[in-house]
């Protein structure tokens, strides 16, 4: 039985082990911040964090999480929104926002390892992920915006 | 933000029938909204058995009822605490409505925005329309929500008159969400009077005096997104998101081609996966299809994983029927044979057949594909059927079509269903049709239990409901200023009205409105033509529309006069518009003729804005770099692009700017129009850049995000210049009209950077990425 941990919790998982992880937190869990876009790795909006590090969470088996770390969008969330999140919406990114807890997480990901991104960066680091409203021009902005307020 | 604690039903004050009865027409009954948790007031509602369990923030917990203390007429409540309630009758889908059409009313009544609760409202036809399609939902209910908000505002003021016992002109709502005294300088709030302003007789509407625009608080000025603190902090916002107690999920696989049924099916292996449930069968729809379910097989499991990996593994014997013989590739060259023939008239003016004998003929033919919505919530609904009630949850565009559709489908009344409208993942005209809402009630009937339907991305790609492919034909005769004397344009499409009637092979007079009954030009003969072409997909409507291959046309020959002149294509597109004048065109109804006329003035202005903010003219187009313009009306809406773009030797594209200027008469909220045209920049790239459905053997080529790629951060324009003209004529649409005109802006830039000319779209098949 795999051990691993969701927001900071401990969870146990026995079911079918190529059930994605992404299945698993929405309709197991219910944590439905992590979305369902393409169920193929190409849209990103399914992002969380595997031990800090962005992932798409529809390709990743519930046979392969035994002693991972994965933060939701919701275990970001718990104590209010985070710096990224405070950046989203000064700068009013969202439209129809069902892509934007995936770009969250990557932005948050992103932000980790390059605290102070460049425009050829956030391109970079975020290209994976799919905004059908076309709010790239905000998120851009967003992501310098949280980099500035956490510098 | 948008949530309630409470209420206990107990202590709800409830109106009395024969108020109720006397509110009537706009401010009619079933005032108040209120929005629940698990409280016995949504398991009423609901039905037995069905509780609610992730929803608190789902608009699909609300239920509207006649709750509030004050509640003059079904947008608007106020409750002694004093709360504001305000009703979001129309969805949200991006288009920023939740915020734009509340704020309206908000304006109108004094209130003060951070004490306004958005409440979302079920499928009902009280609210009037709620198809949020066609760019209209400010243009249609501005009116409506100022008189709902001032009307609330009187009575709030009679009621402190009445109080105090002074002239009601002595009374003012000011600063904001009080009515004070000015003679003794009282002041009572809105929560005090709620329960006074509630035996106040609803005013008649002569008696309401709206704001003159210089008294507006909220209309005109920018505004944060209401939604944004929940929308980033990932709440069970989506339809994706409903969760109820009990429910099964469904994966349905459809039949491969339009209209075909299953011969056999062997489940054995699907019956296997750990999860499933069991198999259904899902009818096929009686021609012609509109709105039904394309029938197939649905696997039912206990989670949305197991329906899926069990579909996989459904072996079907499909029998495809007649549209099997649809290849998209024959097909384009049928399209393009008869916008080479003469067609049926749409609308001409001056004589254009005589005009055609003198001058040199110009012309041209263009292309463009299908194209799929492409949402990034794939369609998806949960449907709970007891008895002969039913209860929906559904992202739609329209709820009352849900209502209608599953009704039609059980064989119930309308009045025995209700559709919870949630927020949508991008609608694009895709969630207008409720096939996929009708097939979560048909099988939640079959099931007795509620059940999830979800559409994979492949779903949602290959059963879409296509926007139309076109050809298109142009010919001019030129004078010997190369300017058109005689214009003629033919366009050739499968029409929208196929869905609704398998015989429809042309355009409605609707599709020939979107940019092809008229042009914007100074041309004194002219005619445009529509050609006949039969549906061998589901053709719906996605933003824009008619407008995407119309104002693609158009403004790209209007691009290849200009350089056949040798001249600007900017100063040649001013010269094509002319100084300016009312285009006259095909009858139109009288609110409209009257309130929003062709006014070309309007169009050549936003075409001034957008060059001089793009400084065009100082940059030498050529060698890899360029910029392109376009103009369009649509929505009433008058629009000018331009794009900047730089091509490198392998044909990859950058598009480093955009500058967009906008006319849509008074602007409810300015951050959304910026919001809106900035995205549809994006949009109309991924139109633009690799937008194709493709058919073969009536089976769609594309599936995913793989071959059905859309702009992503590093492809999209860089930045997106925006610029809106303060204007106080009557408001127009703004969800789509940024699209028409970029695609043809865009390929217009391509033709400044390279000379390469884009006759026929994507680009991807231009040898451009």
């Amino acid at each position: 039985m795999a051990q691993f941990k969701v927001n900071g919790q401990s969870r146990t998982f026995d079911g079918d082990p190529e059930m994605p992880l992404l299945w698993y937190l929405r309709d197991i869990l219910g944590l439905t911040g992590t979305k369902f876009g393409c169920g193929m790795g190409l849209c990103g909006a399914c992002t969380v964090l595997q031990n800090g590090k962005a992932i798409r969470s529809c390709q990743k088996q519930m046979g392969s999480v035994a002693g991972l770390e994965i933060m939701t969008i919701e275990g970001i969330s718990a104590h209010g929104p985070i710096g990224v999140q405070k950046a989203w919406a000064e700068v009013n990114v969202p439209q129809c926002g069902y892509c934007q807890p995936g770009q969250i997480m990557q932005a948050v990901s992103l932000l980790s390892s390059k605290p102070k991104p460049t425009d050829e960066d956030i391109d970079d680091g975020m290209s994976g992920n799919i905004c059908r409203c076309g709010t790239y021009q905000r998120i851009r902005a967003a992501i310098h915006q949280a980099a500035k307020e956490t510098a | 933000m948008i949530t309630v604690e409470k209420p206990d039903i107990g202590e709800v004050s409830v109106e009395n029938a024969s108020r109720r009865n006397f509110l009537q027409g706009m401010l009619s009954a079933g005032a108040f909204v209120l929005c629940v948790g698990k409280s016995s007031l949504l398991a009423k509602a609901v039905g037995e058995g069905a509780t609610v369990t992730s929803l608190s923030n789902v608009s699909g917990t609300v239920v509207s009822v006649d709750a509030a203390v004050f509640h003059p007429g079904v947008f608007l409540g106020i409750q002694p605490d004093g709360v504001v309630w305000i009703v979001a009758h129309r969805t949200e889908m991006g288009n920023g409505v939740r915020t734009s059409l509340p704020r309206i009313l908000a304006d109108e009544l004094d209130a003060d925005w951070s004490r306004v609760k958005v409440i979302q409202g079920d499928g009902d036809e009280k609210y009037g329309s709620q198809d949020t399609d066609g760019s209209h939902s400010v243009r249609e209910f501005f009116d409506t929500m100022r008189e709902a908000g001032a009307t609330a505002r009187l009575m709030l003021i009679r009621a402190a008159a009445e109080q105090w016992g002074v002239p009601e002109s002595q009374c003012v709502a000011d600063p904001v969400h009080i009515v004070s005294d000015k003679a003794s300088g009282r002041k009572l709030g809105y929560g005090e009077l709620a329960a006074l302003a509630a035996k106040q007789p609803i005013p008649k509407k002569e008696e309401i005096k709206l704001k003159s625009p210089q008294e507006w608080r909220y209309i005109g000025k920018p505004a944060p997104g209401y939604d944004v603190t929940e929308v980033c902090a990932g709440k069970p916002l989506f339809g994706m998101d409903v969760r109820v107690d009990g429910m099964l999920y469904a994966a349905i696989a459809h039949p491969p081609v339009l209209g075909g049924k299953v011969k056999s099916v062997d489940d054995s292996a699907t019956l296997k996966v750990a999860g499933v449930k069991r198999t259904l069968p899902i009818d096929p729809f009686t021609p012609p299809h509109a709105f039904q379910p394309l029938g197939g097989v649905a696997v039912i499991a206990d989670n949305t994983w197991s329906a899926f990996k069990g579909r996989k593994q459904l072996k079907i014997d499909w029998d495809n029927g007649a549209n099997a013989s649809y290849t998209s590739a024959d097909y384009k060259k049928q399209l393009q044979e008869t916008a080479r023939q003469p067609g049926k008239a749409v609308f001409s003016s001056g004589d254009p057949d005589a005009a055609f004998t003198k001058g040199k003929i110009f012309e041209a033919e263009y292309f463009a594909p299908h194209l799929a919505h492409a949402s990034m919530e794939p369609p998806v609904a949960v449907a709970d059927v007891q008895g002969d009630k039913v209860t929906v949850w559904s992202p739609t565009q329209n709820p009352v079509g849900v209502r209608e559709e599953v009704a039609k489908a059980l064989g119930l009344k309308k009045e025995d269903v209700t559709c919870h409208v949630t927020f949508l993942g991008g609608g694009f005209g895709r969630k207008s049709k409720p096939d996929y809402a009708v097939e979560a009630a048909v099988l939640s009937k079959k099931t007795g239990k509620p059940v999830k339907v979800v559409w994979s991305r492949e779903d949602d790609i290959k059963f879409d409901y296509y926007h139309s492919v076109a050809a298109m034909y142009i010919k001019t005769a030129l004078d010997d200023k190369s300017m058109p004397q005689a214009w003629l344009q033919r366009s050739v499409f499968p029409p929208i009205g196929s869905t609704f009637d398998k015989t429809a092979t042309y355009g409605s007079a609707g599709e020939m409105s979107l940019g092809w009954d008229v042009i914007p030009f100074d041309v004194p003969n002219f005619r445009s033509e529509n050609g006949q072409a039969v549906a061998h997909v589901r053709i719906g409507w996605l933003r824009s529309v008619a407008n995407i291959y119309h104002a693609f046309a158009v403004q790209s020959f209007a691009n290849e006069l200009a350089y056949n002149a040798n001249r600007d294509p900017y100063d040649y597109l001013l010269a094509l518009i002319g100084p300016g004048q009312t285009i006259a065109g095909p009858k139109q109804p009288p609110e409209v003729a009257e309130k929003y006329p062709y006014d070309t003035k309007r169009l050549r202005h936003v075409a001034e804005l957008a060059a001089t903010k793009a400084n065009w003219g100082k940059r030498k187009s050529g060698n890899g770099w360029g910029m392109g313009i376009a103009v369009h009306r649509s929505f009433l809406t008058y629009v000018a692009t331009v794009v900047e773009v730089e091509v490198d030797g392998s044909g990859s594209i950058r598009i480093p700017n955009v500058y967009t200027a906008v006319d849509a008469g008074i602007v409810a909220n300015p951050e959304m129009v910026r919001s809106q045209f900035e995205g549809a920049a994006v949009f109309g790239t991924s139109i633009a850049r690799t937008g194709e459905i493709t058919a073969t053997n009536g089976v769609i080529d594309q599936s995913n995000f793989s071959d059905y790629p859309v702009a992503r951060m590093n492809d999209a324009p860089v930045h997106v210049d925006v610029q809106i003209v303060e204007s106080i004529a009557p408001p127009a649409g703004v969800g789509e009209p940024g699209v028409p005109p970029y695609v043809p802006a865009l390929c217009n830039a391509i033709y400044a950077a390279t000379g390469k000319r884009v006759r026929e779209l994507p680009l991807s098949r231009n040898g451009f990425s």
